[in-house]
């Protein structure tokens, strides 16, 4: 096994532990966040909270570096244009997400613990992951 | 506006999150790589050469993040209101969606916000605001 694949484990085991004890990998949850005129739970605005506090100052330390610790190629996202598909394909995660209250994370954290539903909703968004993936398939030459 | 101070559990919150800021941050220090969970399967599923073990790696401590969890406590709650059909239906729009959109709530709702990105500001506006008005018109417009 490759240092990089042990550090990759590593770090989906930490997010995976995080999405637990948040209580992301809780639809339930996760929709009383949502319900803004409901009995609003405003936890999940903290998770972000803690997440980014703790994210943005190595995100803004790493800028301008070209390797990884491990020697990787750090690789940044450099597109900063505000195109339809960012805005439609954010809608219609959005709507998912409303409907049963997973996003891929915590979809595959409550997989890991064994829920029925939580399997029937990781395939079914896996499968709309290949068919994403069919459409945008480069045309053949 | 009312606030529902029973479900209200800051202080796991905030440890969640920043676990998920840490692992985030790992994953970007040692591999270079951003932590958007529909970028990394996305990845898997089309296959680009090279590209497959660490993500493989990534989405397995996902996986078995539960069990390591169950070796010193009880899982917490996992509630899963919808039924199998809504379910098929949310996975689909989930996964078609984040493609589409290059991100979910972890590539751009951390990694994004945490870059200062633009995109993933507009993407995580977009993508809260839906799910805001999907539970609003769900549970209190069709009553479900």
């Amino acid at each position: 096994m490759k240092k990089t694949h042990i550090s990759a484990l590593m770090a989906g085991l930490v997010f995976g532990l995080g999405l637990l004890l948040s209580g992301m990998a809780n639809p339930e949850k996760v929709l009383g966040f949502l319900d803004l005129a409901g009995a609003w739970d405003p936890s999940l605005a903290l998770v972000m909270a803690g997440a980014i506090g703790v994210a943005l100052p190595v995100f803004y330390l790493a800028k301008g570096r070209d390797r990884s610790v491990l020697g990787e190629q750090l690789n940044l996202p450099a597109r900063r244009d505000i195109d339809r598909p960012l805005v439609i394909g954010g809608l219609l995660f959005g709507i998912g997400w409303g409907l049963a209250g997973f996003c891929p994370g915590p979809a595959i954290v409550a997989t890991g613990a064994g829920q029925a539903k939580a399997i029937v909703f990781t395939l079914a968004m896996l499968a709309g992951m290949g068919i994403f993936q069919l459409l945008n398939r480069p045309k053949a030459a | 506006m009312t606030i529902d101070w029973n479900a209200f559990t800051p202080w796991s919150a905030l440890a969640g999150g920043a676990m998920i800021g840490l692992a985030s941050a790992m994953l970007l220090l040692l591999n270079g790589r951003i932590a958007g969970i529909s970028g990394i399967l996305g990845g898997l599923i089309g296959r680009t050469p090279g590209e497959t073990g660490w993500r493989l790696a990534f989405t397995l401590g996902l996986l078995i993040g539960p069990a390591l969890w169950l070796l010193f406590a009880a899982l917490p709650p996992i509630r899963i209101e919808a039924g199998y059909r809504l379910l098929v239906g949310a996975g689909l729009l989930v996964g078609i969606g984040t493609r589409y959109g290059s991100g979910c709530t972890s590539g751009h709702g951390v990694c994004g916000l945490s870059r200062l990105s633009p995109r993933s500001l507009v993407a995580t506006l977009m993508f809260m605001s839906a799910g805001f008005a999907t539970v609003y018109v769900v549970r209190h417009l069709l009553g479900a």
